[in-house]
């Protein structure tokens, strides 16, 4: 059984962490319905208190400190797999202290796997300096991350909005499961009033769960974490997943006709359900991960692959790029769930939207004395950074010219009889 | 003698669990419809073969378990110790904490050599209790990074530690689509090394057995656990005890090398592919009835197209390649107990060009892959270079061209 450590860092990085133990628990509880401390849940907790430690410090000078946290965590792990670690592109606190510790991580645990789920800023964040932020960080992600999820809160909105419009237009016949909603925190430990985020977090919460699913629950075909990047990964740099879940919510009634599971899988490619705005459809697939909980079987897998597959399009060298898994243990609230992880050249258009608003400021060299003044920044930093993010955006154009274009398969080796 | 299985990775296990469990099934059925004194011989047969005798009376099976995770382990552990017909011995498995990542070279270079000395000594624990040693069967897929990684270096270190014995590898060909990404990558490595190292590589593709579960057994929602339970009964159908021509009236003492002598004439071909009829939901058995011609003329149809009837067609001198003889090339074992519910089958065993078509796919793609040189870096990290890569794409080559030119 392997372990994973959260990382959560700023003020963004906590809140969803807050959501996500709390969702954790549930599902454990739910499965688990003696309470007993289980192998399952070790894979998160440790005896009584948890894992996550939320970091409020700030600057380097906290380096020993925050190395020392992490190592006695790390000692309490039988076998430690990975990193989780949350935060936000546009803050100050989430994008440097958190990549900050990306690197920390790197140096101190080199064979352990850094997943990073990364808040991007909206075109009308209200931090100005975001851009800036969000570029110096991305340079960070790009050299010491292994998958990158990146999130916009826009799409999380849309997605809570679309899940009350369902609920209060009554075109639902029966009742939702309070529970099942995937920005509801129906069931945990909390009593407080739900905070204006705590829905969106919900929904980032749910989204680390099913990705950990396999590799703590049994099933038919597992999926570890390493594998999620052996296979998603195929160039080093190109390692920014467009994540999307489903299903959103799930009526009371029990039946659920195969049709309707057929329904999910067309969900997870439908855009409402995607947790950035991108175009994966018109765009190029470099590999696809789908991870199925609950009772699904790989007849159901295969025959949904073969009705999505004529809509996508994938890199010529990758046509049958598809990694599944099945977990026998749906979420709570759930009979059964989807998390599909795309490689897809559609996360170019973001990385490009943020190099413009990031030159927009950089060209009147606005803000930039805040940065310049504090100590082992320079000016360099932000050139380097801007061009590690403009050679990433041409690494997914190398790939997106290949598109289309009649490609002849290389030659095969000939063999002298 | 006795048969020593190795089952490794999740495939492995999951695949060899279900082996076991039909081959007890099958020994303790009632449907046997031959003598009493036939029925026993059988049992014995197949005891000896596949299990060995614990203190308890519960037949513990001849097996080695190995996986880098714990969970698909300890699950076919206890699955198999709570059916209480048969179990495995407690101290034959070894696992470690964390997989090996869908990596052949994580499973080859990493996990084999840390490993080696571990996993050895369980198996020379398993051959110590065999009176005499078949040889070893070993239960793996192509795609993943255990089975294919792991299992190619176990191979290489069973074929150095017992020179003589045999060895049989059951590989297991991935889905064309679906089940892991670099699977392609993984079974050009796991073949090319395995054909240095076996004796011969047993092939069972899961889209053909996905086709044997959908349309002759007419399973709507079909699990991996039946694609399983079909594979098993084929792999029971050829292990389970049988007369071959010169053992006459007993039972082959030493069915591996039996294979081995039949079916591999030659070092360059290897590929075994398995066939057996008939297969039909358990309902409909009660209804069906079957004769041997019908039955014959059925696999040798699935031979080639445009058979002709009888079992002697099979002698048939234009089936077989020109530097072989039928008498030779053809060998019948036949039992006249029968085999987990079925009153008739026949299974055929066959080298051939049955997999030209695949393995030529699977090379093809890889190619292609390799070629944008595409998750390269993640063999890299763990030892495999692209040389690695290129000997095992020459190898396999080598194999195409000779089978093509069959």
């Amino acid at each position: 059984m392997t372990q994973s450590v959260v990382v959560q860092v700023g003020q963004c990085g906590n809140q969803v962490g807050c959501r996500f133990w709390d969702l954790a628990l549930r599902e454990h509880a739910a499965v688990n319905k003696k309470g007993i401390y289980d192998e399952a849940l070790s894979s998160f907790f440790r005896n009584v208190d948890t894992r996550a430690v939320g970091y409020k410090v700030y600057g380097c000078q906290y380096r020993e400190n925050i190395v020392e946290k992490l190592r006695k965590t790390a000692e309490h792990c039988d076998c430690l797999q990975c990193f989780f670690i949350i935060h936000s592109m546009g803050g100050g606190t989430g994008s440097g202290l958190g990549t900050f510790v990306l690197n920390l991580l790197e140096d101190e645990f080199p064979e352990v796997y850094r997943f990073v789920t990364s808040v991007y800023p909206s075109g009308e964040d209200d931090v100005i300096t975001s851009p800036y932020n969000s570029v110096l960080a991305m340079k960070e992600l790009n050299e010491h991350a292994d998958c990158v999820l990146p999130i916009e809160n826009e799409s999380l909105f849309d997605i809570v909005n679309k899940i009350h419009q369902m609920i209060n237009s009554g075109k639902l016949g029966s009742t939702v499961k309070p529970n099942s909603l995937v920005t509801s925190s129906a069931g945990t430990a909390k009593t407080v009033q739900e905070k204006p985020f705590d829905a969106m977090n919900n929904i980032i919460a749910n989204l680390l769960l099913n990705l950990t699913s396999s590799a703590r629950f049994e099933g038919s075909l597992n999926m570890d974490l390493n594998e999620i990047s052996m296979n998603l990964v195929p160039f080093p740099r190109l390692h920014y997943l467009v994540s999307s879940l489903t299903p959103l919510y799930t009526l009371a009634d029990v039946n659920i006709p195969s049709r309707r599971l057929d329904q999910m899988f067309s969900d997870a490619f439908s855009r409402d359900h995607q947790l950035i705005r991108a175009d994966p459809k018109h765009s190029l697939y470099l590999a696809c991960a789908l991870l199925v909980r609950g009772n699904v079987q790989v007849s159901d897998l295969r025959r949904n692959i073969e009705r999505l597959k004529p809509s996508l399009h994938f890199i010529s060298w990758n046509q049958e790029g598809w990694k599944t898994s099945l977990c026998s243990v749906p979420p709570v609230g759930h009979s059964h769930s989807l998390l599909a992880l795309a490689n897809n050249t559609c996360v170019k258009p973001t990385f490009m939207e943020l190099k413009d608003r990031f030159m927009k400021l950089y060209k009147k060299k606005a803000h930039l004395h805040h940065y310049l003044q504090v100590d082992g920044m320079e000016q360099g930093c932000f050139s380097e950074a801007i061009s590690s993010l403009s050679d990433l955006i041409e690494e997914y154009n190398e790939l997106d010219a290949s598109k289309g274009g009649l490609r002849t398969d290389p030659s095969r080796l000939k063999i002298a009889v | 003698m006795s048969i020593v299985a190795v089952q490794l990775g999740q495939c492995g296990n999951q695949v060899g669990h279900e082996v076991f469990n039909t081959i007890c099934g099958d020994v303790r059925g009632t449907h046997g419809l031959c003598s009493k004194k036939e029925n026993e011989a059988y049992h014995d047969a197949c005891t000896e073969r596949f299990f060995s005798e614990a203190e308890s009376g519960v037949p513990v099976a001849r097996a080695v378990l190995v996986d880098m995770e714990p969970k698909v382990i300890s699950q076919t552990l206890s699955i198999a110790a709570r059916s209480g017909h048969w179990k495995y011995d407690d101290q034959s498995h070894f696992c470690q904490k964390q997989g090996s990542g869908n990596n052949w070279a994580n499973g080859y270079s990493v996990h084999g050599p840390r490993n080696k000395e571990v996993i050895m000594n369980l198996v020379q624990k398993e051959v110590e209790k065999c009176d005499r040693l078949s040889g070893f069967f070993t239960i793996m897929s192509m795609a993943g990074g255990t089975g294919s990684g792991l299992g190619a270096f176990v191979t290489q270190c069973l074929r150095d530690a017992f020179p003589t014995s045999f060895i049989l590898n059951h590989v297991i060909w991935p889905y064309g689509t679906g089940e892991v990404i670099v699977q392609n990558y993984n079974s050009v490595l796991t073949l090319s090394h395995l054909y240095q190292s076996s004796d011969a590589l047993l092939v069972h593709e899961n889209d053909v057995i996905h086709k044997i579960c959908a349309q002759l057994m007419h399973i709507k929602q079909i699990s991996f656990r039946d694609v399983n339970q079909v594979i098993a009964h084929q792999l029971g159908s050829v292990f389970q005890p049988a007369h071959t021509a010169e053992a006459g009236l007993h039972y082959s003492r030493n069915p591996l090398g039996d294979l081995m002598e039949a079916l591999v004439p030659h070092p360059e071909f290897k590929m075994l592919g398995l066939r057996n009829i008939p297969q039909m939901p358990e309902n409909s058995l009660a209804y069906s009835t079957f004769s041997w011609p019908g039955l014959l003329k059925h696999l040798r149809q699935m031979l080639i197209a445009n058979a002709k009837m009888e079992e002697g067609s099979f002698r048939d001198p234009s089936l077989y390649t020109s530097w072989l003889n039928p008498q030779d090339a053809f060998n019948a074992w036949k039992t006249p107990r029968a085999f987990n519910k079925y009153e008739k089958s026949a299974s055929l065993v066959s080298n051939s060009q049955f997999l030209l078509k695949p393995l030529d796919n699977v090379v093809g793609k890889a190619w292609n892959m390799f070629a944008s040189k595409a998750y390269i870096h993640q063999y890299t990290k763990f030892g495999i270079e692209e040389e690695d890569f290129l000997d095992s794409f020459t190898t396999l080559e080598q194999v195409i061209s000779s089978y093509t030119n069959l």
